[in-house]
């Protein structure tokens, strides 16, 4: 049987779920599958467009590469907009010229920004938001820009708004109607938000129609609005909502609604039984879904569909029924959610609502009238119900208990009101990305996962927005628990213990080897990636021995065993320790010198030192060796153990410190330099409240105040930031060493393998109370002892890199090749930005072609 | 065959990497023994010659060593990925004679 021939027009998130949903279909290699994108790149993520100005690359949001579609058999071309179709040929001809035959046609061709037509916005500097090239544009204005004014109010409005602000303008945002977000939210909500908002220095005016745009006095244009006000602006851009692009379906006579959008049936069939649309450009039961989940839905029905009408021949077995609008999202770092019924427009219905104007935070429940059913929700401050709310709705599951109190905040020591989730039913859709229910996610666990990748990895849940991973967690675990499977606490399978119960009994029975833990407590084998680099750690914190020592050298994991930090391609990454952050002129020359003659990529950390990359193996001797000699030691960016002391410039210099930070911060660097810990540990310390050093946001963090020095514990900056705790204040400086060599040491005898500080004290049974009753009072009658083993931790220190270099037995590690003087061949570099960096996949192969084919010189 | 070298170059539990007629070979060392594993010492996942600075341990009775980049395991007696049966490292014979090591 020849195979049959689908073409997608349109490569944007839609059109590329289809695209994959063929390719990894059982399907696949009955069809030959064609695409057309306009933009001169392939899909990528939209929704998290606002990424690319906190720094995320066009790469970064890339849904495939082309390397990708090459390898799936996927044709594709970019920068051709399909111009025509000929529906009884059944071919589409594109803007080049190019003519392609199809057995099915796949619209996906999207949406376009709405402007307004307002005269004067087809100016230079006004803008709209929807593409990467927009960014670009946007990007390029803002450089050149003061101000910028967003019209509209809307989700993407404010998140255009967001990407302004970063960019470092003064922003307004101006909404026609009375409120922000007038979709999703009520009055209430879009209050609060507004308030919110502003309070970020987004300035919004609502109720605002603007006549027309003219040249400003103070800045490039004047906004004048239809009151007589007006407002002036460098750069606008429009984000009054979307339009479905059904232009090329409109121009070939397929049925279009009354107000734009490509009609469909519940199998996205157009007028045209072979042509197929999805996503924004597609309106079903007179609706345009702007949101991506209801445009995979719409993808996977339509490849059912196809499936089902030219292979199987079958009757189509799933159909289209709508989606939930409900959403949830973080808006300038506001948590907001809309859930269904959000304006309580069913008759009937009621509402409680819980408005916290001090924490700011706004939430409304809508109820059937009966008061048994949740119809919708709006949450605006915290959105931590989403979960539970989403699923009460749309299971139509009965309220438990008072409907308040989901909504109330738990009263202290109580735990907040949720929805066991052994009371969603088995079709409860938990992750609406991939359309994951929890019967989905039952069945995984029962077939083996039991972490969250497993799951990940089975069932694709939570790898869309992310947004259900809590309820997918709970799932897991309640799954896990019905099944009688017990949380297995061994730290691997070859020991029965904790990392805790592990390093009490190292301590107490004294041993300083693997060798002896293995033999006298282990349960036979040899060890494993897990318990080598655990007990490994856990003997050099207590005894800080030569990590490379014999016995010690076949624990070490990735970065340790060769003393450096290994990046992707298997290079290494150097960074010399900068004691508090103070560096000479001398030093800085020097780590230039080493990185210039090695070609080394150079950054500055957010621990204020400075990181040199694509070192190879062999050059790590060399150039640690050139280090040393300009007075740097190893930094121990490598280890799971003190990395840096931060520090702002303190009373020296500044007008406002109280006391020297700089030399408190270099006196602990070098204190707890070489400890290593269950994870890596960070310090920072600040002159004064004004908090410079962010020493909240660290394991440690001092800082200084009139009457002495404020300490605080169990920070955490990263994936799940944490402030840190305030555990003792005004100590002097020899207390303050005092508490932290308590503190760390017990950190380093009771935490759980790779905990961080943070998750140590949330995990702290008594917590605060229970630790500082531990450190300050010595309730445990241990303090002398945790001094005691920190003391011997900071007389056997050494520079690692110092004994390995002095060491030619150690130094033979260092080559790529033990037999060859050779390097690696497969690295490959290019430049950007004047520096160094590993090639993308793509770049690789153009450049292992242009080495193997060296262009011909003209003959 | 190759004579590579020494078996004390190869520090117990560690690995290091050979050229072997053109081939990144990474061999591996169990404990302060004679017993030497060879493997590819290309990491299929990572895309990266590293494998001989991957860590060495046993699952199960299976002698196993872990990428360092992504921690996938292999066995080291037949190269086959635990997390994908889709994958399997090369390996070659290896033979320990008067200290030296040497490949088939």
């Amino acid at each position: 049987m020849s195979k049959k021939r689908i073409v997608v027009v349109g490569n944007g998130m839609v059109g590329h779920n289809f695209i994959n949903t063929l390719v990894t279909s059982d399907h696949a290699s009955e069809f030959d599958i064609i695409t057309f994108a306009e933009e001169d790149r392939l899909a990528y993520d939209r929704v998290q467009l606002s990424k690319y100005f906190s720094g995320s690359s066009a790469d970064d949001l890339a849904l495939t590469t082309e390397a990708e579609y090459q390898s799936q058999g996927v044709i594709y071309t970019l920068n051709d907009k399909v111009v025509e179709i000929d529906s009884h040929a059944k071919t589409i001809t594109t803007a080049s010229g190019r003519k392609e035959g199809y057995d099915k046609l796949v619209l996906a061709t999207g949406s376009f920004p709405f402007v307004p037509p307002i005269p004067g916005k087809d100016q230079d500097h006004c803008l709209v938001y929807r593409t990467i090239e927009d960014l670009e544009n946007i990007e390029a204005s803002a450089k050149v820009s003061k101000t910028g004014v967003v019209v509209g109010g809307g989700l993407l409005g404010l998140e255009a708004a967001n990407a302004l602000k970063e960019a470092g303008l003064e922003t307004h945002v101006v909404e026609f109607a009375p409120r922000l977000m007038a979709v999703q939210l009520d009055e209430g909500g879009g209050k609060l938000l507004r308030r919110k908002i502003e309070d970020l220095g987004v300035q919004v005016h609502v109720e605002k129609n603007t006549k027309e745009i003219v040249a400003g006095e103070e800045c490039r244009y004047r906004m004048n609005f239809a009151d007589g006000s007006f407002l002036e602006t460098d750069m606008i851009l429009f984000s009054a909502g979307i339009r479905p692009q059904d232009e090329l379906a409109r121009q070939f006579g397929l049925d279009i609604g009354e107000r734009g959008g490509i009609v469909v049936n519940d199998y996205c069939q157009t007028s045209n039984d072979d042509i197929y649309a999805i996503g924004e450009c597609a309106l079903w039961d007179n609706k345009i879904y702007g949101l991506v989940a209801p445009g995979y839905q719409m993808a996977k029905v339509a490849f059912n569909h196809i499936v089902d009408s030219l292979i199987t021949h079958q009757e189509p077995a799933l159909a289209f029924q709508g989606a939930d609008m409900s959403t949830k999202l973080k808006l300038l770092g506001v948590e907001v959610a809309s859930i269904g019924d959000a304006h309580g427009h069913t008759a009937g219905s009621q509402s409680y609502v819980f408005n916290d104007d001090i924490a700011e935070v706004y939430k409304r429940l809508i109820v059937s009238a009966d008061g048994k059913k949740l119809l919708g929700a709006v949450l605006v401050g915290d959105s931590e119900a989403y979960g539970t709310l989403l699923q009460l709705m749309l299971n139509d599951m009965d309220i438990p208990g008072n409907p308040a109190s989901l909504i109330l905040p738990a009263s202290d020591g109580a735990e907040p009101v949720g929805l066991g989730v052994s009371a969603l039913p088995e079709t409860a859709q938990i992750c609406s990305c991939y359309d994951v229910t929890k019967g989905d996610i039952s069945k995984a666990v029962q077939g083996g996962c039991c972490t969250m990748p497993d799951i990940k990895g089975e069932t694709k849940a939570t790898s869309g927005c992310g947004g259900c991973t809590a309820l997918v967690k709970q799932v897991m675990d309640a799954e896990m628990e019905a099944l009688g499977m017990e949380v297995n606490t061994d730290i691997c399978e070859h020991f029965s213990y904790t990392r805790r119960e592990l390093a009490d009994v190292i301590r107490v029975k004294g041993y300083s080897t693997f060798a002896e833990v293995l033999a006298n407590e282990g349960n036979g084998g040899c060890g494993c990636e897990i318990c080598k680099p655990a007990i490994g750690s856990i003997l050099a914190s207590f005894n800080n021995e030569y990590v490379l020592k014999d016995e010690h050298i076949g624990l070490q994991d990735t970065n340790d065993i060769f003393l450096g930090n290994m990046q992707k391609d298997g290079t290494y990454s150097v960074v010399p320790r900068v004691p508090g952050g103070e560096i000479t002129p001398e030093g800085l020359i020097a780590i230039g010198e080493v990185a210039k003659e090695f070609d080394l990529y150079t950054k500055i950390t957010g621990g204020q030192r400075i990181d040199l990359f694509g070192a190879q193996l062999h050059e790590l001797p060399t150039i640690w060796e050139k280090l040393i000699d300009a007075g740097f030691e190893t930094g121990h960016a490598y280890g799971k153990s003190l990395r840096t002391v931060k520090s702002c410039v303190g009373s020296t210099w500044c007008r406002y410190g109280v006391l020297d930070s700089v030399s408190m911060a270099i006196a602990l660097e070098n204190r707890y330099k070489g400890l290593r810990a269950p994870h890596k540990i960070k310090f920072a310390v600040s002159g004064c409240t004004r908090e410079c050093a962010e020493a909240q946001s660290k394991d440690i963090g001092v800082i200084a105040t009139e009457t002495g020095w404020n300490l605080y514990v169990c920070g955490n900056g990263g994936m799940r930031p944490r402030h840190a705790d305030l555990f003792a204040t005004d100590l002097d400086d020899e207390t303050l060493v005092k508490y932290i060599d308590r503190v760390l040491m017990f950190y380093v005898r009771t935490a759980d393998r790779l905990q961080r500080t943070s998750v140590w004290m949330e995990n702290m049974e008594g917590g605060l109370d229970y630790l500082k009753d531990v450190v300050i009072n010595d309730s445990l009658d241990i303090c002398e002892d945790l001094e005691r083993g920190m003391t011997r931790v900071v007389g056997a220190y050494q520079c690692e890199w110092k004994t390995t270099v002095n060491n030619p037995e150690r130094l033979k590690r260092f080559q790529h090749f033990i037999n060859a003087d050779e390097e690696d061949k497969n690295l490959f570099y290019v430049r950007e930005r004047g520096q160094r960096r590993p090639a993308t996949e793509a770049e690789r192969i153009e450049l292992v072609e242009l080495a193997s084919n060296p262009v011909a010189g003209g003959e | 065959m190759t004579n590579v070298c020494a078996l004390t170059d190869i520090a117990p539990d560690t690995g290091v990497c050979a050229l072997h007629e053109g081939e990144q070979v990474a061999l591996f060392r169990i404990g302060n023994t004679e017993q030497v594993f060879a493997v590819s010492n290309y990491d299929p996942f990572g895309k990266a010659n590293v494998m001989s600075r991957g860590l060495i341990g046993t699952k199960g009775d299976r002698y196993m060593v872990a990428s360092p980049l992504y921690k996938q395991h292999y066995d080291l007696a037949t190269g086959e990925c635990f997390e994908d049966e889709n994958i399997k490292l090369k390996t070659w014979t290896v033979q320990v004679k008067d200290g030296r090591v040497e490949l088939v």
